[in-house]
């Protein structure tokens, strides 16, 4: 089966050509993160605009480099949620379009399930079959999230983020910082010169009474990193010369950082008690500090652990297009296809979308 | 004082001064409790714009409403989604972060209005991004950070008169 996949829930356009199981056959993507640069993040509505305008000519892009013509496409693999509403619709819109035109199935695709199962898009990485049942840490701007993954069909929720995002924290401290915007990579890069003890950072370690609210969620496995944020704003009043400082700079960088890397750490390591294999995807997973810390930890505890290749830890669509050639998405045809709706608060643990 | 409303109903309803109340909270439980308290006042649609900088005690505020709401799930930051779109035990809660907006008429293309008809509760982070384009009835919640000090001044304005003493009853 070839699948064409379609991404666009938040900041970039994407489309993909996947044979299954899993050979990327074509991985095209539009970002828009310079587009939003003098903005400090992603405008909403400029996003779906953009979506708009890039979506055909990336789509065409897709099929071109996968060496394929239209007649070899089985079926269109589109991100149902969660992400922005507005765009969101642009890629469904356009999947439906496709489908119906080529009439071949639909397959809506939790966006989540992309980065669970992303570690395993990759030459000579073991079969989603062979993973199972592993731990899964999806990790990005704006998910931070534990999940175990049982058998392929069942993504149970362990823990996850109760305010803001991993790389939330980073896009926002890099802001007081007056680093700039994406946050993350420029983090990584000024934390590599910096002290990483220089300035002690908390840890939010969550109580059981925190969480009292939110009773599913296992305080040991969830993260808060509202705190962190509000303790360097506090650090940056108190010494404003840490923003102009070269030296200084980098060392509340890189003791910021290891504040965020330690609570993903710490969580994983919890997470792993009695489990073999971690896998970990989203964009914030491509922080060079969080990988060899956790190689560290899988080397010392003797974990099988699975890094998604870079070119598929921030958004793209051919992680789309890996679950649904996997077969772990809903097949819809025809009318009922064109009656699926995007779910832009859908929960990590659904998989398959109702019409 | 406390009968002045009922005589003059057009100072409280035109004169912000006098509709306006702060607050100085020492954690960020007591925000949480703040928030809980002022939702659970009310009844049906409610509009908050919360006016305040980085850290300065909008999650917490957010979250005490999800408390008072009844709503399960973990209200994480919809910085980069937008809108976030819970369901409580009467009422849904949408809650906005406009930090990424530009332009406050972003908003209204997004179909805001539609939010706002819902006969929920609308929370708006980093409000002042679409200041003038909020509906008359909003209430302004203004976030002030002391230095150095876990303390807050939290200053609501534009209160209907029902809720002018919301932090006084238990």
């Amino acid at each position: 089966m070839i699948v064409l996949g379609i991404e666009t829930s938040c900041d970039e356009t994407s489309a993909a050509v996947v044979r299954a199981p899993g050979e990327v056959l074509s991985n095209v993507v539009f970002t828009q993160q310079e587009m939003h640069g003098p903005f400090g993040g992603v405008v909403p509505e400029i996003a779906s605009r953009s979506h708009l305008e890039k979506l055909p000519d990336v789509v065409e892009q897709a099929r071109e480099e996968s060496g394929l013509s239209w007649g070899e496409i089985d079926a269109i693999a589109v991100t149902y949620g969660p992400g922005l509403a507005s765009s969101l619709l642009i890629g469904m819109s356009g999947a439906k379009g496709l489908a119906m035109r080529l009439g071949i199935p639909l397959i809506p695709v939790n966006h989540l399930h992309g980065h669970i199962f992303s570690a395993l898009l990759s030459p000579g990485c073991p079969s989603i079959q062979e993973a199972c049942p592993f731990i899964a840490h999806v990790v990005s701007g704006g998910h931070t999230s534990l999940v175990e993954v049982k058998d392929p069909q069942t993504v149970r929720l362990l823990g996850q983020t109760i305010d803001d995002a991993a790389g939330e924290a980073f896009d926002k401290g890099a802001s007081l910082l007056g680093l700039g915007y994406p946050g993350g990579p420029l983090m990584d890069r000024l934390a590599k010169e910096g002290n990483a003890s220089a300035v002690k950072f908390p840890r939010t370690q969550l109580s059981a009474d925190s969480l009292k609210h939110y009773p599913h969620l296992d305080p040991e496995l969830s993260f808060s990193y509202s705190g962190l944020k509000t303790s360097l704003m506090y650090y940056v009043k108190k010494h404003p010369e840490s923003r102009d400082d070269d030296v200084q700079r980098q060392d509340v960088v890189a003791s910021y950082q290891e504040a965020i890397v330690d609570a993903l750490v710490s969580r994983c390591v919890r997470a792993m008690d009695g489990q073999t294999t971690l896998a970990m995807g989203g964009g914030v997973s491509l922080n060079s500090r969080l990988r060899a810390r956790l190689q560290g930890e899988a080397a010392a505890r003797g974990w099988q652990l699975l890094l998604t290749e870079p070119r598929f830890c921030a958004d793209n669509a051919a992680m789309i297009a890996f679950v649904a050639a996997q077969g772990l998405a809903g097949v819809t045809k025809g009318v009922d296809a064109m009656k699926i709706d995007v779910m832009p608060s859908l929960s990590i643990v659904i998989g398959s979308a109702r019409c | 004082m406390k009968d002045s409303s009922i005589f003059a109903p057009g100072n409280t309803m035109t004169n912000n001064k006098d509709t306006s109340i702060t607050v100085v909270t020492h954690s960020p439980s007591e925000t949480l409790q703040l928030a809980n308290r002022l939702v659970a006042s009310t009844q049906g649609a409610l509009v908050l714009a919360l006016h305040g900088e980085l850290g300065s005690g909008k999650t917490c505020f957010v979250q005490g409403i999800g408390q008072a709401m009844g709503i399960r799930d973990a209200i994480t930051s919809p910085t980069y989604t937008l809108v976030g779109e819970y369901k409580g035990s009467d009422r849904t809660l949408y809650h906005f972060d406009l930090y990424r907006l530009h332009d406050a008429d972003e908003l209204w293309a997004l179909g805001f209005e539609e939010y706002l008809n819902q006969n929920g509760v609308v929370a708006i982070e980093w409000a002042e991004r679409a200041e003038d384009t909020l509906p008359a009835n909003t209430i302004h919640v203004h976030f002030d950070v002391k230095d150095a000090t876990m303390e807050r001044c939290i200053r609501f304005s534009n209160l209907p008169p029902a809720l002018q003493r919301f932090d006084t009853v238990a």
